[in-house]
């Protein structure tokens, strides 16, 4: 019988693959896709609680994360393909404009 | 193991049905699609005035396995810094894309892999965008220059008409008001009237959004031979290069499907709710016979006598399947009782019929259009996607609401809504025209740039 | 029983590929890696009966999030990225503290069940046989309950595609 434990842990094991992701990688699309693993680890405990109470509130609250992060994802990938264009770089460490 | 096994046995018992459709469309559509190829090349011949494959069977009708045993003794040839896994990987995800898709289509009312799936339609149009990616990985792992750009433009080109096609199978949607596959039909039904009659200008939007996420001409710039070599299948050959064009066929199937669901009325014969018109019914099987009387008087004229003793068995298999369809309707007519016994296959067989020459006249008006219109230009595409059908499926979704919305307070019902839903659309493909007029004055002065920076990938 | 095997086998899937995105050394594999984990996830959803939501994953995240992901990869598809450093230098003191957090959560999970009265079996909530239909249940709670966030999130949509095409066009 699968109890809610189940989902719970899948969640966690996605998201703290997503955050590994976030915080080690050099390359900004990784990093991004990262994200996305996280978001879906989110949706993944909304739409579990949402079956066990029942209440479908959780399932429209996940399909608004997954509209949030179309857009994340289609703005952090324009300001990858500006950056792209001046710099000729996607890692994370040589996006250091701002420093001395 | 004990529960493994009676596990499995009640799965079975619960959805033996399901699993045999599917099992008969994963055997059966290679061949079909197989066959439409032979299909298109006919027809091209005919709109030629020239014979098409005449060698191979009699009158070509062997030409397809012909050709699939050529694809397949083929060297199988990858380009040499390709990447293997993603150069294997794509033209199984463009077939599987496809088939999968097909999981949700009902051809008659029990013939349904994903039965009774309350997200019906949703999901054939969801699964079949996946093909997408058959495409853009294919170009990108044959690590060729020809092969990206095809694949680039040719994925642009389908991620733009695939917001106009949905947004027209919402207009549909409008008037059936759930997204399950029967009870579409159903709605049909219930209203009298197809919902392609009450919504044209919707019909028409998919139409032409579906050639193009189809890749089929006039649409086709991604594979024409002329422009890019063959686009994103340049360094696919053998068997690789047959799943494409399979996974093309089956998408041309999958589309036609969709449409004649939502637009055509799907299994259900022209007016099928007017009694008087119920010799109506007699068509399919009068169809058959007039096929078969055909067959028999070309049999004299044959040149060698295999080819007359292939037109007769192809008679008599028009014959066959003439007396299978005449049944269930001739039956409760000389014997009322056999009515309800009969009705089940009613609606099965002669519904499928009805639901299998709707997609074969979708297919025939594709290659049709193929052999008549030259190719668009990206850019002119991607104009006519962008500044043309999206701003027309959207405003048409509002006014088509609207008319709904003004049927339902004058009680308009079923046929009547015509009343408000065509002069709701006449107001959509204006005000859609309009804008497109406003585009071309202010285009001009760019176009000596834009051909050039924009796609260049 | 079915429920236990489908369940297993996207959750397997999931977790593999969600390492496989994070680790892999060329992006185009990453990002392959990454659909295969949002199926995995679009699974998890069906399983859990909330099928609108399955096909909106496949829709939305599978057929248009990763589209637009793999066209900027191979806009910005740099060979010489393949023979580089994958990892930043931080990458075993990051990985330490993540399963830190990990170690914290999970375990906070573990004990939750072990309380009397919490752990409620998901599939007896509400057997699955008696669930209303999902997606007229989804649509009914989006134009009723939520309809203000269904707006804002369309205007949030608009911001970002003009966003997008602004950040993205070429300054002549």
């Amino acid at each position: 019988m699968l109890s809610i434990e189940h989902y719970l842990f899948l969640g966690l094991a996605l998201f703290i693959i997503g955050v590994i992701g976030v915080v080690t990688r050099r390359n900004v699309i990784v990093v991004l896709m990262s994200i996305e693993l996280i978001l879906n680890a989110v949706n993944i405990n909304l739409v579990a609680f949402s079956r066990l109470y029942g209440d479908v509130a959780g399932q429209v609250f996940a399909l608004f994360i997954i509209a949030d992060a179309a857009a994340e994802a289609a703005v952090g990938l324009g300001i990858i393909i500006a950056f792209f264009r001046n710099r000729e770089t996607v890692l994370a460490d040589e996006m250091d404009l701002l420093k001395w | 193991m004990q529960a493994v096994i009676q596990a499995t046995l009640d799965f079975l018992k619960a959805c033996w049905q399901p699993l045999l459709c599917g099992l008969v469309i994963v055997a059966v559509l290679p061949l079909i699609a197989g066959y439409i190829v032979l299909v298109e090349r006919k027809l091209m011949a005919d709109m030629q005035a020239r014979l098409g494959p005449m060698r191979v069977g009699p009158h070509g009708l062997l030409q397809p396995i012909a050709d699939a045993v050529k694809l397949l003794i083929k060297e199988d040839i990858i380009p040499q810094d390709a990447d293997k896994l993603v150069f294997w990987l794509a033209p199984v995800l463009s077939v599987g894309a496809a088939l999968l898709s097909l999981a949700g289509l009902a051809i008659g009312p029990a013939f349904q892999v994903a039965k009774g799936i309350n997200i019906g339609i949703l999901f054939v149009v969801g699964v079949s965008a996946m093909g997408i990616y058959g495409i853009v990985l294919g170009g990108w792992a044959s690590n060729s220059h020809y092969s990206l750009m095809g694949a680039l433009r040719s994925s642009a080109q389908l991620v733009s008409y695939e917001t106009a096609a949905g947004l027209a199978l919402v207009t549909g949607l409008l008037f059936a008001g759930t997204l399950n596959i029967t009870s579409i039909v159903e709605a049909q039904y219930d209203q009298g009237i197809w919902f392609g009659l009450l919504a044209p200008v919707a019909f028409f939007t998919y139409l032409v959004a579906s050639i193009a996420e189809t890749n089929r001409a006039p649409f086709d710039l991604p594979e024409a031979e002329s422009e890019l070599v063959a686009g994103y299948m340049t360094e696919y050959s053998g068997f690789r290069w047959a799943l494409y064009f399979l996974g093309e066929y089956t998408n041309m199937i999958v589309v036609a499907s969709v449409a004649t669901t939502l637009f055509l009325g799907g299994w259900l014969r022209p007016f099928p709710r007017t009694h008087w018109l119920d010799f109506l019914d007699f068509l399919p099987a009068l169809f058959m016979i007039v096929v078969g009387a055909y067959c028999v008087v070309r049999v004299p004229k044959q040149p060698a006598k295999v080819q007359s003793l292939f037109m007769l068995a192809v008679a008599g298999l028009c014959f066959a399947v003439a007396l299978v369809l005449l049944a269930p309707v001739v039956l409760p007519m000389f014997q009322r009782s056999l009515a309800p016994v009969v009705k089940p296959f009613y609606d099965g067989i002669l519904g499928s019929f009805w639901f299998l020459l709707k997609v074969s006249a979708y297919i025939y008006f594709f290659m049709w259009l193929r052999f008549t219109i030259p190719r668009y230009r990206f850019d002119q595409l991607m104009r006519l996607g962008w500044h043309f059908l999206i701003p027309l499926s959207i405003i048409n979704v509002l006014v088509i609401g609207i008319a709904m919305i003004v049927g339902s307070y004058l009680h308009l019902a079923g046929g009547w809504l015509l009343l408000t839903t065509i002069p709701a659309s006449v107001i959509a493909l204006i005000v859609a025209l309009f804008i497109l007029s406003i585009e071309q004055k202010s285009a001009p002065p760019e176009q000596g740039r834009a051909a050039s920076d924009s796609y260049a990938g | 029983m079915l429920d236990k095997v489908i369940f297993y086998f996207f959750a397997g899937l999931a977790v593999i590929s969600a390492v496989l995105t994070v680790t892999r050394r060329n992006i185009v594999h990453s990002a392959i890696f990454l659909i295969t984990a949002l199926l995995a996830t679009a699974g998890i959803f069906l399983q859990l009966r909330a099928e609108f939501l399955f096909i909106a994953q496949i829709i939305l995240y599978v057929g248009g999030i990763m589209v637009l992901f793999i066209f900027v990869i191979m806009l910005v598809n740099l060979d010489v990225a393949v023979r580089q450093m994958q990892f930043a230098r931080q990458k075993w003191v990051a990985l330490l503290i993540s399963l830190a957090l990990a170690a914290q959560v999970g375990l906070m999970f573990w004990s939750a069940g072990k309380l009397p009265g919490q752990g409620l079996p998901v599939s007896e909530a509400v057997p699955a046989a008696q669930l209303p239909p999902n997606s007229e249940e989804v649509a009914r709670s989006l134009f009723s309950s939520y309809l203000l966030p269904f707006e804002i999130a369309s205007v949030l949509l608009l911001v970002a595609m003009i966003g997008a095409v602004v950040m993205a066009k070429k300054r002549t």
